[in-house]
């Protein structure tokens, strides 16, 4: 990292303090120069040195080492570094309670080259809180965003809204709500929540593609612990409420937590070469070293004899993608469906799975949600999806009915219907009733489906097949439905898959159908939208 | 399913597939091994011996059974064994036929007789290859064959009764002017009984299961409480494994090399020596670094060693390979230990250095032909060097098992003179029931320097990933000063790591060169990071790349770098001095070599992630480091520390493996050094033993199967 860049921090601004504050005592007015310069500099502490050491004290970097470690050096380009917010009540409008670019830098820069607009909330100006002025910063980022077609990605690390302009504040929130909606497919957004997000405040990163949290320092929830205490008489503490683990593991609100700011930063840059930079754009196709017409034999035993017995699809991923890299959303909610980002021969796809491993890979609540979510990002930035499929069917019982399976089984299904991107699907194993239809199956316009050898296609398992056809009558049924079903031939026969592949070439014929697919068209009947089952 | 048979055609009843799949792979092996054999063996076939066996069945596992390249090549059948476990094993994939003999345990499969000879019945195999372990010195298995009318591809049943024996060998050696060890074999009453004759040997004393076969088992007592301890663990093991009481007791002489010599003998009274063996790299009285010849013997030691065995097969009548084990120690002196009717692990490096092909002479004298050689046709010829990579952690008592699926795993084929004999492949599972071994890996050379330098390049060119290695250890020994002048013995390993073994010890240089190659690995994904192909709708911005100031943490130190781009060449300047390093950059290959002014070497990137972390294989041993550019290093002293948790309390099983006795219950008040519970995994008991005093509050149930730290007890 050059040196030039950490001029940009505060501690090591160059500005002379003394001459400004003799210019001052002197009660002579103040050259416009010197001003830009002393409020270039104040911008640049943000809250003050005591706050700054307070702030890395929590164990969390300041905004703009955030955004210093977020971008590329040297270029990151400031907007609205003199904005102040414009609030006259309560002593606010005191020179000493204005801090020039209130509580968020905002601007633009580059990751890895490419662009990318950012907001970066400051704790240590009020706390972070959301002025009016602070609202209105980042919706002219989003605005510009939106017209030049680049991501736009929030550092969010703020303590609500600033309670002192009352009404202006949720005024802000809305701003930034709506452009949040109207952002929705066409560029990607990105939250990292590094701090307190609490309130309103938590819809922006809700509506925004993907929200990533700091482990032991970040919070997200409507309401803190001592709401909850008065109003349910609930104790909990805030990392039990709405920690990363909380919500990556248990709620399903984001998508990903890491270790601290700097793993988070660095994680954010690795994820950010992903993406498109909008919708008008293909999937990013990165140089790549891993040859595309690899052999991969591991893949030949993978799938073990018994039919019972699992494996982890995860393994399969890393074999199949480029140089074994694998960015999983959401590793740690609903785990019987993987969902993620790779690369095939440089280019970036969306991979789902059903992963055996966990709950024998079965469709439920959660894994359909997370699924169908994955599946309509990837189709709203032109990313071909990947699907392997090993799925026993829906989970049963009342917990699932009673929580409405069938309507959330249904996003998916939709999803996967109504998503134009190239769609190519591996029966790995088990593709059992309703769920195989939901898979990316051929009926829902899948362009290339592959089964390996040890797939099953069928309405059920044979057990449960023979029981219902001979109502326990006849017992060697079992090995005929087996024979007839539990393979991949009437699946192909019929053409809804398009060939049985050794495993090994999962890769080489992935690849290849990529290339193909590449100048895919295909387009759904006019509508103002779609009305998928929320 | 243990005795039900399954017959099961090359592979899979379930996917007709995975047939041509298994063609394929026999016929890619065939071709290699054909290569091998043109650099190995000089005794080629003689036409006019007509085809011996039409069917041969190996009652075997892994690599032995894989190693079946003398029957491709003489056109023999070969039908292979296999469990509901290893269906889709290497062996059984390049076998005409597989037979599903029971499930994983080897108690159920390769130790069942019955299912064993039913085999052999429903394919009609004429002949049956035992290799090593398992039935393969087991009398009763040669008498049942006999009596089916199929030949035993080994010595006759009296030659296995004899010298499995322990207490018969040791007669009949001694009658055959064989130098031997004092001792006493037999049913050992209790433990009083075994510390009276270990006090009559003297101390110190070795007790083994007498069935056990090579150092299996084996314990060494310094004093009546290990005799105590020796013996409740011995006569467990004896009973558990082997179903015979019997223990063994001798003499333990201190300070040894094992040495043994290859024997091999014909139904004509003809037997040869095919000189020795070193094998005195052993950890827990197992094998892991053998060689040919041995740097220790003269020609005179060598022909009474040599003389002796012979004596002694002939003594027995002794027909096929077999093998008699030597103790010898600082003066030359050498005492009888064992023989070993069967072929052993370590024979490739005696085919190198004679040139003869043991399997097709134990084939050749089972069906009664004559030996072709004479003594005098013996040849040392070079040097070989065989290393057992296994599947365990070498930082563990140099050695704890470890399982797993092989992710990736490419043998160093490429490096020539190197032959490596594996019965797995890319994909295979080690499980808890067989031995963990991945491979043998044997280089040759003209002369010791040679084979040691191939040996070196071979282990840094074997790709392993999935299950913990111990390529590390290996590569230290063989580079070892002590090793290379040939000082060993079988206590070389602790004596070299009495605290156990921490891995490669970095030079000065050597971090510096680790640096700069951690370093340059950085900066090449920095830069691919950036190339984006196609035209992008938003131009890309260029980076500067010329000297990035980053900081390395190694170990406990961090260290700062600058780096600049030239092509493929980085300039790294560590601690004021500047390397070069230049390489193909390939961040898909699992191998790169990378050439740091002038010096070559060829390192492994096993994982790097965006947080900077990666960790190398850098001479043989893994090393993490973290690369963080100045700026994010100098923010992450703000970062807070993770609490860690405190694993006193909590006792972790170190490898996977099964409770095989728990010596607490809940509630028990347990002291430090205690031992909780007795873990069994890959054929070896294992006490846990309490980090520190306290109540145990929970346990995992007895006959529960534990993975590698998993608590198996929380104090």
């Amino acid at each position: 990292m050059s040196s030039l860049s950490l001029r940009l921090l505060p501690r090591l601004l160059p500005v002379s303090r003394t001459r400004l504050v003799r210019s001052h005592s002197a009660g002579a007015p103040v050259s416009v120069p010197a001003r830009i310069a002393e409020k270039r500099r104040a911008a640049l502490l943000g809250g003050g040195q005591a706050r700054i050491d307070s702030q890395h004290k929590r164990g969390k970097l300041t905004a703009r080492e955030r955004i210093l470690l977020l971008l590329d050096p040297d270029s990151f380009v400031e907007y609205d570094m003199f904005v102040e917010h414009r609030c006259a009540d309560f002593g606010m409008e005191s020179d000493q309670n204005k801090y020039p670019g209130d509580s968020v830098v905002t601007g633009q820069g580059r990751i890895n080259g490419r662009l990318a607009y950012v907001f970066s909330q400051d704790f240590t100006v009020f706390g972070g809180s959301l002025s009016g002025a602070h609202a209105q910063k980042i919706c002219k980022i989003m605005d510009q965003a939106v017209m030049v077609g680049a991501p736009v990605i929030g550092l969010n690390d703020s303590g609500g809204a600033r309670i002192q302009e009352g009404v202006e504040s949720l005024a802000g929130y809305a701003d930034i709500f709506l452009r949040n909606v109207l952002c929705s497919g066409v560029v990607p957004q990105i939250s990292l929540i590094m701090g307190p997000c609490a309130g309103g405040a938590v819809y922006s990163p809700a509506l925004t593609d993907f929200t990533f949290m700091v482990k032991d320092t970040s919070y997200l929830f409507i309401t803190g612990p001592d709401v909850v205490k008065s109003v349910t008489n609930e104790d909990v503490t805030q990392e039990q409420l709405g920690g990363a683990k909380t919500h990556t593991a248990v709620s399903g609100v984001a998508h990903r937590a890491f270790e601290n700011d700097i793993d988070a930063l660095l994680n954010l840059r690795e994820f950010f070469n992903y993406l498109p930079l909008s919708n008008r754009d293909p999937a990013p196709v990165r140089k790549c070293h891993d040859p595309s017409n690899r052999l991969v034999p591991e893949l030949d035993t993978v799938v073990p004899m018994e039919s019972t017995k699992a494996y982890d699809m995860v393994d399969i991923v890393h074999s199949i993608v480029d140089e074994r890299e694998f960015f999983e959303i959401m590793p740690s909610y609903a785990r019987n469906m993987i969902v993620g980002f790779a690369r095939m021969n440089g280019r970036t796809v969306g991979i789902l799975g059903n992963q055996p491993k966990v709950a024998s890979g079965c469709l439920d609540i959660n894994s359909s949600v997370k699924g169908a979510r994955f599946v309509r990002f990837c189709d709203a930035f032109n990313i071909p999806l990947i699907t392997f499929v090993d799925v026993p069917g829906f989970l049963p019982g009342t917990a699932q009915e009673y929580g409405g399976i069938i309507r959330h089984g249904a996003k998916l299904l939709f999803a996967f219907a109504e998503a134009t991107v190239p769609k190519i699907t591996i029966i790995t194993r088990k593709a059992y009733g309703g769920a195989y239809d939901v898979m990316s199956s051929k009926h829902l316009r899948g362009d290339v489906n592959y089964a390996w050898p040890t797939a099953e296609v069928a309405v059920m398992g044979a057990k449960g097949a023979v029981q219902i056809i001979f109502r326990g009558k006849e017992t060697d049924a079992e090995a005929e439905y087996v024979n007839k079903f539990a393979n991949p031939f009437p699946a192909a026969v019929r053409g809804f898959v398009d060939d049985i592949i050794e495993p090994s070439t999962t890769r080489i014929r992935i690849c290849r159908d990529l290339e193909v697919l590449a100048s895919k068209m295909q387009s759904n009947p006019w509508k103002k939208h779609a009305n998928i089952p929320l | 399913m243990a005795a039900s048979l399954r017959q099961v055609v090359a592979g899979s009843w379930r996917q007709p597939q995975r047939y041509l799949l298994a063609l394929q792979c026999a016929t890619h092996h065939t071709r290699w091994c054909l290569i091998t054999s043109r650099t190995f063996y000089t005794a080629e076939y003689d036409p006019n011996e007509k085809v011996t066996f039409e069917k041969l069945l190996i009652a075997n596992r892994g690599e032995i059974a894989s190693d079946d390249k003398t029957c491709k090549k003489r056109a023999i059948k070969t039908v292979a064994l296999c469990t509901d476990l290893s269906a889709g094993a290497v062996h059984v994939k390049m076998a005409d036929e597989a037979v599903c003999v029971g499930p994983a345990p080897t108690s159920k499969s390769y130790l069942n007789m019955d299912a064993i000879m039913e085999a052999i019945k429903k394919t009609r195999a004429q002949a049956v290859h035992p290799g090593y372990g398992f039935l393969s010195e087991n009398k009763e298995f040669a008498r049942r064959l006999a009596s089916e009318g199929v030949t035993f591809i080994g010595p006759d049943t009296h030659a296995i009764q004899a010298m499995g024996d322990k207490i018969e060998s040791k007669l009949l050696a001694k009658n055959a002017k064989v130098n031997t060890i004092p001792g006493f074999d037999g049913v050992v009453k209790d433990a009083d009984e075994a510390v009276r004759i270990a006090r009559e040997i003297g101390y110190p004393v070795m007790i083994k299961a007498s069935a056990g076969g090579g150092g299996k088992g084996m314990r060494i007592a310094w004093n009546d409480e290990e005799t105590r301890e020796g013996f409740r663990f011995s006569s467990q093991e004896a009973a558990s494994s082997f179903g015979d009481d019997r223990l063994l007791i001798e003499k333990f002489i201190d300070n040894p090399r094992h040495i043994e010599i290859q024997v091999l003998a014909d139904k004509h009274d003809n037997a040869l020596w095919l000189n020795e063996r070193e094998c005195s790299i052993q950890r827990r009285n197992q094998k892991v670094v053998e060689e040919a010849p041995s740097t220790f013997l003269d020609p005179e030691t060598r022909r009474a060693m040599g003389e002796q065995a012979v004596a002694l097969a002939k003594a027995v009548k002794y027909s096929s390979a077999g093998t008699v084990e030597f103790l010898v120690d600082t003066k030359k002196s050498f005492y009888f230990l064992e023989m070993n009717t069967r072929l052993q692990v370590e024979h490739p490096i005696t085919e190198c250095i004679t040139g003869l092909d043991l399997v097709q002479e134990m084939i050749r004298v089972a069906k009664g032909y004559p030996l072709r050689h004479k003594q005098a046709d013996i040849p040392i010829n070079g040097w070989a060097v065989e290393c057992r990579v296994y599947a365990e952690d070498p930082y563990k008592s140099f050695g704890l098992p470890s399982i797993g699926r092989l992710s990736q795993y490419q043998e160093p084929l490429h490096v020539p003179n190197v032959r490596v004999d594996s019965g797995i492949q890319e994909g295979s599972d080690i499980s808890i029931y067989y031995d963990p071994m991945i491979s043998k890996l044997i280089t040759y050379g003209s002369d010791r320097a040679e084979a040691l330098q191939r040996m070196e390049e071979a282990l840094d060119n074997y790709v392993i990933r999935g299950v913990t290695h111990n390529i590390a250890l290996l590569r230290e020994v063989i580079i070892h000063p002590r090793f290379v002048q040939g000082d060993v013995s079988t206590k070389f390993l602790p004596d070299v790591y009495p605290d156990g073994f921490k891995g490669h010890k970095l030079t000065d240089l050597e971090k510096r060169e680790l640096l700069a190659i951690a370093t340059s690995l950085y900066m090449a994904e920095q830069l691919r990071s950036q190339q984006f192909l196609g035209s992008p709708r938003i131009s890309l911005a260029k980076l500067d790349l010329n000297n990035w100031e980053l900081s390395i943490q190694l170990g406990d130190g961090t260290y700062p770098v600058t780096v600049s781009n030239n092509g493929s060449t980085f300039s790294v300047e560590v601690d004021g001095m500047k390397l070069n390093v230049t390489s193909e950059w390939n961040l898909a290959s699992p191998l790169l070599s990378v050439t740091i002014d002038g010096t070559q070497r060829t390192i492994q990137c096993l994982s790097r992630d965006a947080a900077g972390n990666i960790s190398i294989q850098f001479l043989g041993t893994v090393y993490k480091l973290r690369i963080l550019t100045k700026l994010a290093a100098e923010l992450s002293k703000y970062m807070p520390e993770k609490a860690v948790e405190d694993t006193t309390s909590i006792l972790r099983s170190p490898m996977p493996g099964v409770v095989v006795a728990v010596s607490v219950k809940p509630a028990d008040l347990v002291s430090e050094g205690q031992e909780v519970c007795v873990i069994e995994a890959m054929k070896m008991q294992n006490s846990m033993i309490a980090a520190k005093t306290g109540k145990a509050t929970s346990k995992n149930l007895r006959g529960s199967w534990q993975h590698a730290g998993n608590p198996s007890c929380n104090l």
